[in-house]
């Protein structure tokens, strides 16, 4: 999404400073799954806002529609019946989208100099613009979210809304939730909203209620308020998402080490030639050969 | 062509031009992967018409190369067997540095270091060509851990060819006499004597 205004804090491929002298307030939103029920409303809202218009799918037999995430589809309720403890059926409905990293492994692996961005605010936001539709941002993300689009060959995801954001109003499917599950505000706002939630919920019951607010990844700015915090796998979400090493290995230590060794190898050759000269053919050979032909002729 | 009707025919047409069509794809992959690989070469990217169109070209010029390195492979080979006398070379690559080797064992149609940068280059080819594969995704969608680990081996394998071309460019250039034989095939009897002379000896015997 681009025509923003907000100022960008973490730029794709781009080795130097970007502009950083503003400080603004982090933002965070905030899903309760304790009171979700399900609806869909911020799926609807999501497509509304972002006018995003979806193929018609199929019926699978479940709430779940479409099956995943696609280039349309920037948020899903996913549908899970899990039974936490024996003979105890539990419905989970968690609400996928972007997480919005504070350490974004999409923006670590993207090449494409300004595609991806982070806001000041927090928001991890794609510029289609840029994109050149490698998908390496698919392969950093430890969340499996941005997707790639087949009719434009861009990569697509949850933006925060960051043009709402920007002015001031909250996403869409903060604005449209019936329930009150998703909340938006100041990130340090959220979590403290979010304590009181965790609380109410181990009273009744929930001992492990707990806010999902993965450390490996510097912290999201998509929080989740969970009933069992201790097994975030019951909701489709990885227990201590971090990008992963070989991301790492590929965008941090390879990089230097392969300028220095390319350059290296070239330098080597051209002071080789520049101290050693060339490898011409002796005289002596070369005399040895006219000579042989002299006597043939 | 030949400038001197004495001179040794080293390489057939067949054989130059698919040596070029490997050539020019690698540099061209060399570009637009480095382009890819770090933003310090993202303007690369320009000369393929911008960052799109070097993602789409990428590969596809793999394809070209991987298709003439077969070739090349097949036609080749049979030239590159390792022998003891090879291994005895490269055990001796200090003098062959130093500039001298005249003193160095002599050699077939290729030395040590010619055998042996011929098999590190398959195995590079053998390592790119299936990661690249991985990582193209455009046409396949592999699981993302096999896509993490192909972008790891995809450009570490490729930094390590860069530099093996880079080496092999070089030796091209610092003998003298030596790149005529990639434009047009052939090298001066003095040329095969001093530097391949079991080679010369084999080619020239009546």
């Amino acid at each position: 999404m681009a025509l923003q205004s907000l100022d960008i804090q973490a730029r794709s491929a781009t080795t130097t400073a970007v502009p950083g002298v503003r400080e603004t307030l982090d933002v965070a939103k905030l899903i309760d799954i304790s009171k979700c029920i399900g609806c869909k409303a911020c799926q609807v809202a999501c497509m509304q806002w972002n006018d995003l218009q979806g193929e018609i799918g199929h019926n699978h037999g479940d709430y779940q529609n479409p099956r995943d995430l696609n280039d349309t589809t920037w948020t899903l309720m996913r549908f899970y019946e899990v039974e936490p403890e024996p003979d105890r059926l539990e419905w989970l409905i968690r609400k996928d989208g972007c997480m919005h990293c504070a350490d974004p492994g999409c923006l670590a692996a993207c090449p494409a100099p300004g595609a991806i961005v982070r806001y000041s605010n927090g928001i991890v936001d794609f510029h289609q613009e840029h994109c050149i539709g490698c998908g390496y941002c698919i392969t950093g993300c430890p969340f499996d979210i941005p997707r790639l689009s087949k009719k434009d060959e861009k990569a697509y995801k949850c933006t925060l809304c960051s043009d709402r954001v920007a002015v001031g109003l909250a996403p869409a499917c903060v604005k449209t939730c019936p329930t009150g599950a998703i909340t938006f505000g100041g990130k340090d706002e959220m979590i403290r909203h979010a304590e009181t939630r965790v609380a109410d919920l181990r009273e009744r019951g929930f001992v492990k209620a707990g806010l999902y607010d993965p450390p490996g990844v510097g912290g999201t700015h998509v929080m989740y308020v969970l009933q069992h915090a201790d097994r975030p796998e019951l909701y489709g979400l990885p227990k201590d998402p971090t990008i992963s090493p070989l991301v790492e290995l590929w965008k941090g230590a390879a990089k230097p080490l392969a300028i220095a060794t390319m350059a290296l190898v070239g330098l080597a050759s051209l002071f080789h030639y520049v101290t050693k000269g060339p490898n011409a053919v002796s005289r002596e050979i070369e005399k040895e050969t006219e000579h042989e032909e002299e006597e043939q002729a | 062509m030949r400038r001197d009707p004495r001179d040794l025919v080293r390489y057939t047409a067949g054989q130059r031009a698919v040596h070029w069509i490997v050539g020019i794809s690698f540099i061209l992959l060399g570009m637009s992967g480095l382009a890819l690989f770090h933003p310090a070469f993202y303007p690369f990217s320009l000369l393929f018409g911008g960052g799109a169109w070097t993602r789409i070209l990428h590969p596809i010029i793999g394809v070209v190369m991987a298709l003439a390195f077969v070739v090349m492979v097949i036609r080749f080979t049979r030239y590159n067997l390792m022998r003891r006398v090879d291994w005895q070379w490269i055990g001796r690559i200090g003098e062959m540095v130093n500039g001298s080797d005249e003193t160095m064992p002599a050699q077939g149609k290729y030395n040590g270091g010619q055998k042996l940068l011929f098999w590190l280059l398959l195995i590079c080819m053998l390592l790119l060509i299936p990661s690249g594969v991985v990582l193209w995704r455009a046409y396949f969608d592999f699981p993302v851990e096999w896509v993490r680990w192909a972008a790891v081996v995809h450009s570490a394998t490729a930094v390590v060819m860069i530099c093996l071309i880079f080496v092999h460019v070089y030796a091209a250039i610092w003998v003298t006499g030596t790149i005529r034989a990639m434009w047009y095939g052939t090298v001066t009897r003095a040329w095969a004597k001093q530097h391949h002379r079991t080679w010369y000896e084999e080619v020239t015997k009546p």
